[in-house]
């Protein structure tokens, strides 16, 4: 079986292990989405108990198995069930709203932080003890610090003082949402303060990772043959020193990716950002439990997806893998 | 390329040398500045409360405090509702310390005993056990916390230290599960073992000492992680809000507007405390790295053992798999991409 197949599989037992956990959590945990509606209209009858019930879905009839079965199939067809926050609406409509906005801003700012980092690490190790290496102490209080907290302070300074960014929110008032300029651009400008700071938060740690396995790797005897061989510094660096540097990068890339994608959904919350992050918090102080549910499904098959992508990249970097797939 | 890929980290060997001089003084500097400032912290945590000059919780009834400024009568200024932010920090730092400390203590001791429960093992045992912490590895975990915890009807500082604690071990028992699996063939273990030596003996005795510096490092990690998590959980309102912790000082100066009012008096203080609390436990991983394996230090090379890291891998001492365990091994990243070493 090839490397890709067999990952797929791990990703398919994965998302098996999460669907499963999402469907316990609920029934082992006390509390339900029933008693926080009847919590929130204190004069409802109790026989409105049942009637909620059967229209949440949240009634659990028939046996465990019974109900695990039709969970699945609601989840395939992306049917997360009715909201209680903004009642009648169903799950899948707000977090059909919400995720373009995350994927684009959270995607883009992590893929560019890794390459960046990765660069940047490049250079460091190789220029080892130059002025980016004097620069590692500092970053690794960039590394420590909370993503939210990183967010405040760029707001404290670069919209609130300086006045240069918009505070917050993913576009300007009375920009009307679609495909039209106005609002494209405002959509962008909104978003570089946030983008800007999930680049410099997670740029840190890449590049210190970058950094450490190019020190190892220069020190193996094929670089120095190729620096012997009188080839150009440049080509020893890119194609002999990073090109192996880089793999166990990728690894590492996929393994933090959670992390990543976690923390940069918490700092949309501070920049009132129309993402997941934002309904996240909603979700969590109305008691919102179909919504968060579906939020935790979303973000683990997220990081699913993106680990299989870059399984791919993995495959066309390292030989390894690729002899896998053609046996 | 030759056929040893970067992935072969080195073993780190704990040297113990003589005890000559003070042990400080051979410390690396990184670990001393980490100690220091961890020290300061730890002495806040402790004392801070007992010292602190208000109530954190006492509101003020005055209308001109309410978020005044820093000055001579409260040094971080005042909340909205005229709270000293300063006492307010050092019982968060108390708070947020106590719990980021437990739940690194129960979580490496629930790694080590997964990662050498592994190691000894073998077999299905120890694919199961991996596939698990893979499996744990690629879920994201704060959503998941935010689930476990969202579904609490009360929250408090106890479940939190449970699910981050259960949901805490994975990283800590993959790397230690290699390191077990690289000194169970040396000598002085299979010594003891011809010497009729109990497995559990085995263990406590001649496994766990050797590991002293990785197990320090995955301790230091999981504080860590704990540290963030915890405060980010607050900040979204997912803790015990009538509590001080940095994490709910930071919920409450958002919730409450501190940001658009400018009270940067509010926000900053705990937000530096996380961040420096963070620094002062990378430095002295890093630190700790470099005093368990010498040759990092020669190289300058300083490793901070991130979940971020590729977990060092020794396939040479892997011990022979059937087909069955095969199987299991067979969808983990690095177990595919260094099986063909495994072949002979």
């Amino acid at each position: 079986m090839s490397f890709i197949l067999r990952r797929l599989a791990f990703y398919v037992g994965a998302a098996w292990v999460a669907l499963t956990l999402n469907f316990l959590i609920p029934r082992a945990m006390p509390g339900n989405a029933v008693q926080s509606i009847m919590a929130k209209f204190p004069n409802l009858q109790p026989a409105a108990y049942r009637a909620l019930e059967a229209m949440l879905g949240v009634g659990h009839p028939g046996s465990l198995w019974h109900q695990y079965v039709s969970y699945l199939g609601d989840v395939f067809r992306l049917n997360f069930g009715t909201d209680v926050l903004e009642f009648p609406a169903q799950v899948s409509t707000l977090l059909a709203e919400t995720i373009p906005w995350t994927l684009i801003l959270v995607g883009t700012a992590t893929v560019m932080a890794f390459a960046i980092g990765t660069g940047l690490g490049i250079i460091a190790g190789w220029r080892h003890g130059g002025w980016l290496d004097r620069l590692l102490p500092g970053l690794m209080f960039f590394q420590a610090v909370p993503y939210f907290f990183l967010a405040l302070i760029m707001i404290e300074v670069l919209a609130v003082r300086a006045n240069i960014f918009p505070i917050g929110q993913g576009y300007g008032e009375g920009v009307v949402p679609g495909w039209n300029a106005p609002f494209i651009g405002s959509a962008i400008y909104h978003s570089l303060l946030p983008a800007f700071t999930i680049v410099i938060t997670s740029m840190a740690g890449w590049m210190l990772q970058m950094r450490n396995v190019m020190i190892t790797t220069i020190g193996e005897d094929y670089v120095v043959a190729a620096q012997a061989k009188g080839l150009r510094p440049s080509r020893v660096v890119l194609t002999y020193a990073a090109r192996n540097a880089i793999l166990p990068q990728l690894q590492g890339f996929g393994l933090a990716l959670g992390f990543v994608v976690s923390g940069a959904i918490i700092m949309e919350i501070v920049f009132s950002y129309p993402g997941i992050g934002l309904l996240l918090l909603n979700a969590v102080n109305a008691k919102d439990y179909p919504l968060m549910q579906a939020i935790f499904l979303v973000i683990t098959f997220a990081v699913l997806i993106s680990n299989l992508i870059l399984d791919f990249v993995i495959v066309a970097f390292d030989p390894r893998a690729r002899t896998k797939e053609a046996v | 390329m030759t056929a040893a890929p970067p992935l072969v980290a080195e073993v780190p060997v704990l040297t113990v040398r003589p005890a000559r001089g003070g042990r400080w003084q051979r410390l690396p500097l990184k670990a001393k500045a980490g100690a220091v400032l961890l020290g300061i912290f730890a002495l806040a945590g402790i004392f801070g409360p007992l010292v602190s000059p208000y109530d954190p919780s006492f509101q003020s009834p005055s209308l001109s405090l309410s978020m005044h400024a820093p000055y001579g009568a409260h040094w971080l200024g005042t909340t909205q509702s005229g709270q000293d932010v300063f006492s307010q920090l050092l019982f968060g730092i108390r708070l947020t310390l106590e719990l980021a400390v437990v739940v690194g203590a129960i979580a490496t001791a629930l790694s080590v005993i997964v990662g050498v429960t592994a190691a000894f093992l073998g077999g299905l045992w120890d694919d199961l056990l991996s596939l698990t912490s893979n499996v744990f590895l690629v879920i994201p975990s704060l959503p998941l916390l935010i689930l476990l915890l969202g579904y609490l009807p009360q929250q408090g500082q106890t479940p939190t230290i449970i699910v981050l604690a259960a949901l805490g071990w994975p990283w800590g028992a993959r790397v230690i599960r290699a390191q077990t699996l690289a000194i169970r063939n040396r000598d002085f273990v299979a010594a003891s073992r011809e010497t009729g030596e109990r497995t559990w003996r085995i263990i406590a005795f001649e496994i766990v000492p050797n590991e002293v510096s990785l197990i320090a490092a995955s301790f230091v990690n999981t504080v860590l992680y704990a540290i963030g998590a915890s405060v980010a959980l607050a900040f979204i309102g997912l803790a015990d809000l009538n509590s001080w912790s940095l994490g709910t000082i930071l919920y409450w100066a958002q919730s409450q507007q501190a940001l658009t009012l400018g009270a940067w008096w509010w926000f900053v203080p705990p937000g530096i405390a996380v961040a420096l609390i963070g620094t002062g436990l990378v430095l002295l991983n890093t630190g700790i790295d470099e005093l368990g394996n010498p040759r990092l230090r020669d190289a300058r090379a300083s490793r901070s053992a991130r979940p971020a890291d590729p977990t060092p891998v020794w396939q040479q001492e892997t011990p022979p798999r059937g087909p069955l365990t095969r199987l299991a091994a067979s969808f983990s990243r690095s177990a595919l991409l260094s099986e063909q070493r495994e072949r002979p």
